[in-house]
């Protein structure tokens, strides 16, 4: 009985110094965790997005039509330069595994830049459609696009922000094991935004036009 | 437990959880065909069928998305010890409700609320 007690704790001990020396690693897993979490519901909120423009999307109300609206140059131009940004933010994770602040900043630039025009093209597009009388009093159809595709531009929007930011806490900070929980958290919300656009430009723009 | 907690380990440093050069170029290729291939498509209406574009365009979509979260997001069964692949499995549910449930629900809605011409026609005949 007593030597069974004794292995059982031997055995508690044995993993709580496991654990203890693993404490590092199992905080930061903790905080991408919970960052997920918060994606998930970020993603809830797209879903329902989504759900109301595939109900209200049909409901032109004797205005324009997906059709006559959607230039899908420009569309194909903007998804580029949002897939550009996604592959860029992995260049800028590689380099920061390899300890290389430099061209971790530099990788993270150029996201910014993709970003910024990825933000150009969608403002372009807007004021576009506003000098065409689509806005979205016009039709439910109307309401519900800017919603989702400005929601999704919102996030990109805030990505962009937290970007700037980003690139200041590295410059004063370095790569600091903080600085590389915060870069691993953006790549997540920066991929995630990408994510989403692959709905949008499938759900909305491309078969918006076809039916 | 110890030989997962020891794999997870592993893999963050090599490549599962930041990836690699190999991994995020695989990822970025797939994505661009899969990008170019529904854009063609629906450009320059190869089909000539606006149904089986519709459905080989969300398809294709549906694949780049299990791409990005893959390659990008880099979400295995063993990622986080699987909680990852948990909490998206139970999103993509309450998302795939939210929609058909909403889409269900009120395209019956409109089909019942909304009489069609012939209907009008046949009330109005009515003595």
């Amino acid at each position: 009985m007593s030597t069974e007690s004794a292995l059982t704790s031997e055995d508690f001990y044995v993993r709580e110094t496991h654990h203890d020396d693993d404490g590092e690693h199992h905080h930061e897993t903790g905080t991408m965790l919970g960052f997920w979490i918060y994606l998930m519901s970020d993603c809830l909120i797209f879903g329902t997005l989504f759900a109301t423009y595939a109900v209200l999307g049909r409901n032109y109300a004797a205005g324009p039509s997906p059709a006559d609206l959607f230039e899908l140059d420009l569309i194909l131009i903007s998804t580029f330069l949002l897939l550009f940004s996604s592959i860029t933010y992995g260049f800028s994770v590689l380099r920061m595994d390899m300890g290389d602040l430099k061209g971790t900043q530099i990788w993270l630039i150029i996201t910014g830049l993709f970003g910024a025009g990825f933000l150009y093209m969608e403002v372009l597009e807007f004021s576009h459609l506003w000098h065409l009388g689509a806005t979205p009093m016009a039709s439910a159809f109307l309401s519900s696009f800017y919603t989702l595709v400005g929601t999704h531009g919102l996030h990109v929007l805030s990505g962009c922000i937290w970007l700037i930011v980003l690139l200041a806490q590295l410059q004063i900070h370095g790569l600091t094991h903080e600085n590389k929980r915060r870069v691993m958290c953006l790549s997540m919300f920066w991929h995630f935004l990408d994510l989403i656009w692959i709905g949008v430009f499938s759900f909305v723009y491309l078969a918006g036009v076809l039916v | 437990m110890t030989a997962s907690a020891h794999s997870n380990h592993e893999d963050g440093h090599h490549g599962e959880g930041h990836g690699s050069f190999k991994s995020y170029m695989i990822g970025f290729v797939l994505s661009v065909v899969l990008t170019v291939i529904p854009f063609y498509l629906v450009m320059g209406d190869i089909l000539g069928n606006a149904v089986w574009t519709v459905a080989i365009v969300f398809a294709l979509g549906a694949t780049q998305m299990i791409v990005h979260i893959y390659y990008f997001l880099h979400v295995t069964s063993q990622a986080e010890e699987g909680w990852l692949a948990m909490s998206i499995g139970f999103t993509v549910l309450l998302v795939v409700i939210v929609m058909t449930g909403s889409i269900w629900v009120m395209f019956n809605l409109q089909e019942n609320m909304m009489p069609g011409h012939e209907q009008i026609e046949q009330i109005r005949s009515l003595p």
